[in-house]
């Protein structure tokens, strides 16, 4: 067992998917609190699933698997769903969560007609979509992995220059409008910052789990602390701990697939810091508890015997 | 019966089987709970099949429902906790069932036809080949009856518990005041919603579903304001929409089940633009209206 883990840490494909799962983790655990912050946690899900028929146009237009294209095609199509969710949701008596499931199924049943279109035609190579639904995170190039440590540098160097815009809007949108930031750019950042992290992670989790990944760190990480920077910086390593402990799990063993053991192995640090939180966890609560009932009987108690006496 | 008309009146049968109990959802917004079922229901699945070994037991489909049911109790427990935001529990607790059923299906039924591609984007054009016989007599492709008998148990349980349905969505603490409690019903329509997953999944799959909940219900939602007429006309766009997206799907040679959830997207896009009682046009003009009347009175006051 020791040797064969080991044999894998020195392994040159798994230290490339490691690194890929592991930044990809960081990435999405920091983006991801400022998903759960602002409470959309599920705009992420709505737009991994909408991400497709950009995908499916991308790959029609240039006849091949042409990575950045398909890229591009995805975040504007998951920016198209963001926009039309938004309008629905604020221009009608329509609910966020109608909007969403309505817009998330739509744009993945279009992407569905697209995709079966390109497979069934003889000439063109198999679009993936085995791989665009369950991630391969094994087959991860060095390239891929060199795109996803780039953009998440670039996105974390966006984050520490917009450090206080990003906060106030996070926090107080109208405090932040009347301080004369512009709300629109803000947004338009937030969510190309989120899509492009999705669709980035599309490759490796798969558009299901990616979701997961978005908002898991950030979940586990608000139980330690109540300062953003703190909890930013915890659902990083949270992420990042998650993806490489899960790549090296499905290495290590024999059938089992990338992506949802990185949920699992995300699934218990939630668990485990919704338990043994010192502040807020159910553990600390339910001492608190029976502490608090132990000094209410005593007084109890010793209040009947003072009218005992 | 030609396999079209019968893949067209399964397809009717599955999105009136959906829209009923999703007309609900869209009144209680919590469409995004139904969703996380539609993906967990895959893991009770998975787990009775271990348990049977036949993909086509019904215990398969109790187990999978009694998951479907069990993810709604987890994530309520989640959210009661208060330690994280409500669309954040949906969203930790439905990727972990559904990770597991994946890791399950992948590690242990490798040899076994329970294929993880056809279970969430399913395939409507293979359900007239799966036949069901009675007696030795076909009687027709055993999708249609699974889902006649989902339909029609949907269609009682709204029926007989109409009244209570009706109140619990509308005004929860005047339901409970007058002893009808709104946990029971909610779990109720949770059983529904997760039973008609699961009989869906395998025609629609397990991502379209939740379309096909929401699809016809909010368009019938944006169209008026009664319970009654709602429910009706969501079955008319659940079956016109049906029909519809078959033939465009063999016009074009491709999925049905996408076909018709982008006519559920494109009809309820249309309507939130164009719908007479709470459409974007509607609203708009009202503002202007309200605009030129407030104009209006502001040049009176500053006259006088």
């Amino acid at each position: 067992m020791w040797t064969q883990i080991t044999a894998v840490l020195n392994d040159y494909t798994f230290q490339v998917v490691a690194l890929g799962t592991g930044m990809l983790g960081l990435i999405s655990g920091v983006v991801g609190t400022y998903v759960t912050l602002r409470k959309e946690s599920l705009l992420g899900d709505a737009l991994s699933h909408s991400a497709l028929p950009g995908i499916g146009i991308g790959f029609l237009l240039m006849q091949r698997k042409e990575f950045v294209v398909l890229l591009l095609g995805a975040v504007v199509s998951g920016l198209m769903a963001t926009g039309l969710i938004q309008l629905m949701s604020k221009k009608s008596p329509v609910k966020f969560d109608s909007a969403l499931s309505v817009v998330l199924s739509s744009f993945f049943g279009l992407g569905l007609v697209i995709m079966t279109i390109i497979q069934r035609n003889p000439n063109a190579q198999q679009a993936g979509l085995d791989s665009f639904i369950f991630g391969q995170a094994s087959a991860m190039l060095t390239r891929d992995v060199w795109l996803i440590v780039g953009a998440s540098m670039i996105m974390l160097l966006l984050i520490s220059l917009f450090w206080k815009e990003f906060k106030i809007f996070t926090f107080d949108a109208d405090y932040g409008k009347t301080l004369g930031f512009s709300s629109r750019w803000v947004n338009l950042l937030l969510s190309t910052m989120i899509v492009l992290t999705i669709i980035l992670g599309l490759e490796a989790v798969g558009v299901i789990l990616i979701s997961a990944l978005l908002i898991g760190p950030s979940v586990a990480a608000r139980q330690w602390s109540d300062k953003l920077s703190v909890v930013m910086g915890l659902a990083g390593i949270i992420g990042a701990v998650s993806g490489a402990a899960g790549t090296m799990i499905s290495t290590v063993g024999v059938r089992i697939p990338t992506g949802p053991t990185i949920v699992i192995v995300l699934s218990i640090f939630i668990v485990g810091s919704l338990l043994f939180s010192p502040k807020r966890g159910l553990i600390a609560k339910r001492m608190k508890f029976y502490k608090k009932q132990k000094a209410f009987r005593q007084q109890i108690r010793r209040l009947e015997e003072e009218q005992g006496k | 019966m030609s396999s079209i008309a019968e893949i067209t009146i399964i397809a009717v049968i599955v999105s009136i089987a959906c829209a009923l109990p999703g007309v609900f959802l869209v009144l209680r917004g919590t469409t995004m709970v139904s969703d996380a079922i539609t993906h967990t229901v895959l893991l009770g699945i998975v787990l009775a099949f271990f348990i049977t070994r036949d993909l086509n037991s019904p215990l398969l489909m109790v187990g999978a429902t009694l998951i479907g049911v069990a993810t709604v109790w987890v994530i309520e427990a989640l959210q009661r906790t208060k330690l994280m935001s409500n669309d954040a529990a949906i969203g930790v607790v439905f990727p972990l069932f559904f990770s597991l059923a994946i890791l399950l299906i992948t590690r242990y039924t490798g040899d076994v036809h329970l294929d993880t591609d056809s279970v969430l984007m399913g395939e409507l054009v293979f359900a007239p080949f799966d036949r069901m016989t009675l007696f030795g007599i076909d009687v027709g492709p055993r999708a249609l009856f699974s889902m006649l008998i989902i339909l029609l148990i949907n269609v009682v349980f709204i029926s007989l518990f109409y009244k209570e349905l009706k109140v619990t969505t509308f005004d929860a603490a005047f339901a409970a005041a007058i002893g009808i409690s709104p946990v029971v019903i909610y779990y109720g329509l949770m059983t529904l919603v997760s039973l008609t997953a699961v009989g869906a999944y395998d025609s629609v799959g397990s991502i379209l579903v939740v379309g096909f909940m929401v699809g016809p219900g909010l368009t019938a939602y944006l169209l008026t304001y009664e319970l009654k007429k709602m429910l009706g006309s969501a079955v008319i766009f659940a079956a016109l929409n049906s029909i519809i997206g078959v033939q465009a799907a063999f016009a074009f040679d491709t999925s049905i089940a996408g076909m018709i959830a982008v006519l559920n997207g494109l009809i309820c896009l249309t309507v939130f633009i164009i719908s007479p009682k709470k459409g974007l046009i509607k609203n708009w003009m009202l503002k202007q209206k309200r605009k030129e009347a407030f104009d209006q009175k502001l040049k009176d006051t500053t006259k006088r």
